[in-house]
């Protein structure tokens, strides 16, 4: 589904991603492990088309990516670190991607009431999005991501910062998610979480991949030094 | 002595204001007027300006940026021997008849206060464009789209941007005194005193309560328009 190969990314004189080969299956969790300013958040930004202004090669179903961005970007959603929340009400957040699609409003009505009950965010229907808490702002960031039918969607750090009921919501969602056929990028320095969600994962550093492989087989058996060095450094159990 | 001197004037004052002497209606009125018009050209001239300049990325974006910026200090008595200088009959704007008229005055603090929507326009869409943007970008939205939802996160910055620019019109004195030249004629229609050129002849001539009423007056406006803009952008712009 999506395949990327030799991407490289500079910002200035600094190189963000280096000679970044990877493929990602339809329907699965792929974690992206490493830690803060390994290349994780470029590599999403690039994902989701965020990034257009970078060297190789990026096929999404087959076809070079930066050839129909457009298209790609309505296919791949990005849920960020820190929640962007848009003036208005949490309802009018949620919605916003449905009205640029220009989706009814009975259907827009349905389809972010079924969000909001997802991430329980009943109560806060009609409340500024700006002046709810970090931990509702981040379940009003993912509802505005899953509400629109993408094929993709590239989270962010998704329960960084979060208490355990906050990251415990969001991380029963991206399962339900899952189920339904979607496709999850899942960036993260949380080794438990992405152990505990992901059907493979890729361990970056300093903008090179070093490892990729099936969840359970890189965690419990990590074949590079420099991923059993980043993994062994954490006490799972 | 001296508090005598202030109270007495304070007082007139009080009497001038509460009583609504005429003159003092008239003038308000007049100032409210010439600058209103200034803040609304400046406002259909200066936004969509703002607006191109803080989403458009071209060379020579940043010297424009500057010389906006730098316009922001300009000093308003060295704008005013400008304009008098061009608006005079012998000027090269003279044949447009603007000297010692209200449409004067206003457009000479419309060209004042330009760089003040302006400059506050860029400033406001540039602290939110990036993050909105990829936001928009990501959930699906168009360019145009994308730009609408810039204007719209930013439309409070430009709402305060206009206020601050009919404050500054209203208060300045430089263009109204030379532009306009503070003419008044008891029931005459072309009349061009405004607060600042009314309060400065008043204090030369030692009327201390006129000047004084004046100025409570020219700041009551300020504060007013303020307290209305942040009353209407609370209820129209919506949530914080």
């Amino acid at each position: 589904m999506i395949e990327l190969r030799n991407i490289e990314k500079k910002y200035g004189e600094t190189v963000a991603l280096k000679k970044v080969s990877l493929r990602i299956e339809r329907g699965e969790i792929f974690a992206v492990i490493g830690n803060s300013g390994a290349g994780k958040t470029t590599l999403l930004r690039i994902l989701s088309m965020l990034e257009t202004d970078f060297l190789g090669e990026y096929l999404f179903n087959g076809k070079d990516a930066r050839e129909r961005a457009e298209e790609v970007r309505g296919r791949i959603t990005m849920v960020f670190q820190n929640p962007v929340m848009f003036k208005g009400s949490v309802f009018d957040n949620v919605a916003y991607g449905l009205r640029v699609r220009n989706v009814d409003s009975d259907e827009i009505e349905k389809k972010v009431e079924e969000m909001l009950k997802l991430f329980r965010l009943e109560r806060f229907r009609d409340k500024s999005a700006r002046k709810l808490s970090g931990g509702e702002k981040q379940r009003v960031a993912m509802a505005r991501a899953f509400v629109i039918d993408a094929d993709v969607y590239a989270l962010d750090e998704p329960t960084a910062n979060l208490d355990p009921e906050n990251a415990r919501i969001i991380e029963k969602t991206i399962k339900k998610i899952k189920e339904r056929g979607k496709t999850i990028v899942l960036a993260t320095h949380n080794l438990f979480q992405a152990k505990r969600l992901a059907d493979r994962a890729a361990y970056i550093e300093s903008g090179q991949i070093i490892e990729t492989g099936e969840s359970k087989e890189l965690f419990e058996n990590p074949k590079h030094p420099r991923t059993q060095n980043f993994i062994y450094g954490f006490d799972f159990f | 002595m001296a508090w005598e001197y202030v109270v007495n004037g304070i007082n007139g004052a009080i009497k001038l204001v509460v009583n609504g002497d005429p003159e003092l209606v008239d003038i308000a009125i007049r100032s409210v007027k010439v600058s209103g018009i200034a803040a609304v050209l400046a406002a259909i001239i200066g936004v969509p300006v703002g607006v191109v300049l803080g989403l458009s990325r071209f060379k020579g974006r940043g010297l424009l940026k500057s010389i906006f910026n730098a316009l922001l200090g300009i000093p308003t008595v060295v704008m005013g021997l400008i304009l008098y200088l061009f608006l005079a009959p012998a000027g090269p704007l003279g044949f447009l008849g603007l000297l010692y008229t209200e449409m004067g005055i206003s457009f000479g603090q419309m060209l004042l206060i330009l760089p003040i929507v302006i400059s506050f326009t860029v400033s406001s869409i540039e602290s939110v464009e990036r993050e909105i943007r990829d936001l928009a970008l990501t959930l699906g939205a168009n360019k145009i789209q994308i730009m609408f939802k810039i204007v719209e996160e930013s439309l409070s910055g430009i709402v305060l941007s206009i206020i601050a620019a009919f404050n500054r019109a209203v208060a300045e004195l430089g263009i109204a005194l030379m532009v306009g030249g503070n003419i008044f004629v008891r029931g005459g229609g072309l009349n061009t005193r405004v607060l600042t050129t009314s309060i400065q002849m008043y204090v030369a001539r030692g009327e201390i309560d006129y000047a004084l009423a004046l100025g409570t007056i020219l700041i009551a406006i300020v504060f007013t328009i303020t307290a209305i803009s942040n009353y209407l952008q609370k209820k129209w712009v919506g949530y914080d």
